[in-house]
């Protein structure tokens, strides 16, 4: 087995781990690189299918490009798609810096499709190697009743046993790809040739590494404009992968802040 | 975490790897884990653009000097507080292989994330400051990374700088340690003098440390080994579910150990039936063929239907798990109410899950203070070793022949309160202890310490007839007894003259004898004594069973006495009787004594005097915890 068999075999034991154990389960798709490859790990699990919904809650200011993907592959991967809005920005924690405040709009939608479908658990694509709090994540996190994230109590989770009987009326955020780091993602895409999004190859010196809503994501400079090429820039760059993620820079604790309170 | 590091992954892209190792750095609080990490980052070239600025931004907008552990302690908590609350994972690479880091908290309360960041490591980095020295929670992790199998233990002892790297300090602290886990069968793989936030033996050596002649950090770290293969093992396929969402109806699971192709004869256990393997499915082509090793999630179609569960265990029909409905296992405990004889539980073996009664506490030890052993209950944080009965039977091996399948975790309200080893299945076979009811002595261990002036202790000497254990063992007795405390001798030759005049010298008598030796050794020391044990007890099995009953109190002994000058000495004829073929079954001349691989000491008779010898010992019973250096206060223990 190399590297991206193992990462694949861990991750489809975590798929079928809350499949089992949990009694009403959905998968955030967020349409980006990570959250295409779990799909994808996801039908490998169940030998072709999604037993279970894909969530995308929609902040309405994606890029053109990702929600053209969302339709086209919504069908061709037979996903049960729901499609799930976020409140307007006033009615979010207006004590929050303007990016991480417009961004947690999605903290709300994703209560709200919580509440309208009762989900016990949400899968969702978050990596240790993205950003330093979601380094500390459990592979089975509980979430309390208001969605939020309670750090410092943890439950312990070792030699792949995890922790799956949430109290009633609040979830589990399951992150089966936790393990993954971002060049293990396109490496495996690549060798998967799972579908991705254009914006992420170059165009005119710039491309995204991460993609967000509109008004709060900005490209990078690049010139790789494959999958080879991204791969080579990994190994040489220093540029963290969220670097064009507004509502990361805005304070020293913006996305931890975040976080504790839902966010992905 | 977003500092990722170049080049951050194994995955290059013409799809080769390199070895990946995962290493977990555990230690007291404050003894500078963080600071070590953040300092192996930087000396790697692993910090991103811009990161070494923010950390001294961070640095100088709290007024601190600047402060490496801030890289790692991301947490707004974390940073007010000074300390590291949970695990975090990062990555970089040396030389040779790509290292992903679990930096884990020292603080006992978050011994729960400890054991989180340390279960998943192939080894391990013990932090030591050289101020402090040994503390608690160096030997509470050291057992925990043994507890939880990890074997490779590099020792780091830190702040250097602070002991003005002094040699005789570091020295105090390796021998300290190294009795302390070669007490629990783990060699360290290195041991290193360092001070991370200068830099000094991190990846360099330095002229203040120039004494030292042995690896950096990073060279050590180069030298540890990936996780084993476990194809090797027999097959264990634990069942996660039956999927039927086409005309297949599809076995799927984990392979933890072994292989399986299409066409193997399977059983599936406890049930015990038995069918082929039609096919290996998957997704986008299927079926596969070739063999499927440990590692691999898969999906198994069979030759016929069979009620199959989660849970269930698909094994090869001639080394199927044994099923049991009792076992015994060693766990550590981390829920806040402790564990007691009668507790009902969850427990968890893979995706197996079953209720469980607590039949038993055999055993129970705060490993932080190796002298306490309680047996009523395991408390939060200890170890313990528990008999349960299940509700219904499982399939499962003793963690010494399946370290995958032989661990369980226990859950308390839908939350995982310990886990641990299986030991040994179908425990039951023992005496079930339902009308018996052990007395307890009148005396707390910390009152016959107090008097005596050392912990209850179990000095094992072995080694071939006539080497000097006797001898060796009467004057360790009469020194201790001498000093105000409590040894008793347990001479092999003597108790079987009574206690086990029924035993005879097959290999199993060999092995009962040692146990009883083992198990009246074990009470003494319970009850603060130190038992003083001359035997030669050939069979390292036998001498691990000794270990295993005795626990932490438990010092071993080699007196190694090279075989020649034993059979010169020959004070009790003994050899010159197996020479002349009169004695039977005599360890000596056949070659049948097993040395042991880590004593916690080694003593040639042939070139010590006995009171050099007893010396010796003495010395490494204070360095090892059992004799107190100075009065014991016991109003302070109260």
């Amino acid at each position: 087995m190399d590297h991206l068999d193992q990462l694949e075999a861990q991750s489809i034991y975590i798929f079928r781990e809350a499949f089992a154990r949990l009694k009403k389960i959905a998968l955030l798709w967020s349409l980006g690189k990570d959250s295409n490859v779990m799909i994808w790990l996801a039908r490998k699990a169940f030998f072709g299918r999604l037993p279970f919904p894909a969530l995308h809650v929609d902040t309405g200011k994606k890029f053109p490009e990702m929600y053209r993907f969302r339709d086209h592959y919504g069908k061709e991967w037979e996903l049960d798609l729901r499609v799930e809005p976020c409140p307007p920005i006033d009615a979010v924690d207006p004590t929050l810096p303007p990016a991480a405040r417009s961004a947690a709009r999605k903290t709300e939608g994703l209560k709200m499709a919580l509440a309208k479908y009762g989900f016990d658990g949400l899968i969702a694509g978050i990596r240790r190697d993205e950003e330093a709090t979601r380094a500390k994540e459990r592979v089975f996190s509980p979430r309390g009743l208001e969605g939020n994230w309670d750090v410092r109590d943890q439950p312990p989770e070792f030699w792949d046993h995890f922790n799956a009987s949430p109290p009633q009326g609040a979830h589990l955020r399951i992150h089966p790809i936790l393990h993954w780091t971002e060049a293990d993602i396109w490496a495996y895409t690549k060798r998967e040739n799972i579908p991705i999004i254009p914006l992420y190859l170059s165009q005119n010196g710039k491309r995204y590494r991460s993609l967000g809503d509109q008004d709060i994501t900005n490209p990078v400079n690049s010139t790789a404009s494959n999958i080879d090429e991204i791969l080579a820039e990994l190994e040489q760059t220093k540029v963290p992968e969220r670097a064009g993620r507004a509502l990361d820079h805005e304070t020293e604790d913006a996305f931890e802040r975040l976080r504790v309170a839902g966010y992905l | 975490m977003n500092m990722i590091v170049t080049p951050a992954s194994p995955a290059t892209p013409n799809g080769t790897t390199r070895p990946q190792v995962r290493i977990v750095i555990v230690g007291h609080v404050d003894h500078g884990k963080s600071t070590l990490v953040g300092r192996l980052l930087h000396e790697t070239g692993s910090l991103p653009d811009g990161k070494l600025e923010m950390l001294k931004a961070v640095s100088a907008r709290r007024g601190m000097p600047f402060e490496w552990s801030f890289l790692l302690d991301a947490l707004q908590t974390e940073r007010d507080q000074g300390i590291t609350i949970d695990t975090t994972q990062i990555r970089f690479r040396t030389n040779s292989r790509d290292i992903v880091l679990i930096d884990a908290p020292g603080h006992a309360e978050f011994l729960r994330n400890m054991i989180t960041g340390a279960s998943q490591a192939d080894g391990a980095v013990l932090i030591i400051d050289a101020l402090e020295g040994v503390r608690d929670q160096t030997r509470r992790h050291g057992y925990l990374l043994h507890l939880l199998g990890v074997k490779q233990v590099a020792v780091v002892v830190n702040k250097m700088d602070r002991v003005d790297f002094s040699a005789d300090r570091f020295k105090a602290i390796s021998d300290e340690i190294s009795a302390h886990l070669n007490g629990l069968g783990v060699t360290p793989t290195a041991i290193i003098p360092i001070s991370a936030r200068d830099g000094d033996g991190v990846a360099e050596h330095t002229d203040r440390i120039g004494w030292y002649k042995g690896p950096t950090v990073v060279e050590a770290l180069d030298a540890l080994e990936p996780a084993r293969p476990l194809e090797a093992l027999p097959l264990r396929l634990p069942v996660q579910a039956i999927y039927k969402f086409d005309d297949r109806r599809i076995v799927a699971g984990r392979i933890e150990s072994g292989s399986l192709i299409a066409g193997d004869e399977i059983v599936i256990m406890p049930a015990g039936k038995i069918a082929r393997i039609k096919t290996v499915e998957s997704w986008p082509l299927t079926p596969v063929a070739g063999r499927q090793g440990a590692g691999r999630s898969v999906g198994i179609t069979l030759d016929r239907e069979l009620f199959i569960e989660r849970g269930d265990i698909v094994a090869h029909a001639s080394s199927a798990p044994r099923e049991t409905r009792r076992l015994r296992a060693r766990i550590f405990w981390l829920h806040e109410k402790p564990l007691a004889k009668g507790d009902q539980l969850l427990v968890r073996c893979g995706p197996k899950e079953s209720r469980a009664t607590v039949v038993a506490i055999e055993k129970a030890v705060d490993p932080g203070e190796l002298s306490s052993v309680e047996n009523k209950a395991i408390g939060r944080n200890h170890v313990g070793e528990i008999d349960i009965s299940l509700s219904s039977p499982i399939a499962t091996d003793p963690y010494t022949e399946n370290p995958r399948t032989g661990r369980l975790v226990i859950e308390v309200s839908g939350r995982i309160a310990g886990g641990g080893l299986v030991l040994s299945v179908e425990a039951g076979q023992r005496a079930v202890p339902v009308d018996i009811v052990p007395v307890e002595s009148a005396l707390r261990p910390d009152e016959r310490s107090a008097r005596y002036r050392h912990n209850g202790a179990v000095v094992w000497l072995t080694g071939l007839p006539a080497s000097g254990k006797s001898t060796l063992a009467k004057a360790l007795e009469r020194r201790l007894f001498t000093n105000g405390g409590s040894p008793i001798l347990l001479d092999g030759d003597t108790l079987r003259a009574g206690l086990n005049s029924d035993l005879g010298f097959s290999a199993a008598d060999r092995s009962e004898n040692i146990r009883r030796l083992a198990e009246v050794a074990t009470h003494l020391a319970r009850n603060g004594h130190i038992a003083i044990v001359a035997a030669v007890s050939p069979a390292r099995e036998d001498r691990a069973t000794a270990r295993r009953i005795a626990d932490t109190a438990f010092r071993e002994i080699h007196v190694a006495t090279p075989a020649g000058i034993c059979e010169e000495r020959d004070p009790k004829g003994h050899y010159k009787k197996a020479r002349a073929g009169t004695l039977q079954s005599f360890t000596g001349i056949l070659n049948d004594y097993e040395a042991p691989q880590a004593a916690e000491l080694v003593i040639d008779t042939s070139t010590r005097t006995v009171a050099e010898a007893a010396d010796e010992i003495e010395q490494m019973l204070k360095t090892s915890g059992v004799l107190f250096d100075e009065v014991v206060d016991l109003a302070a223990n109260i």
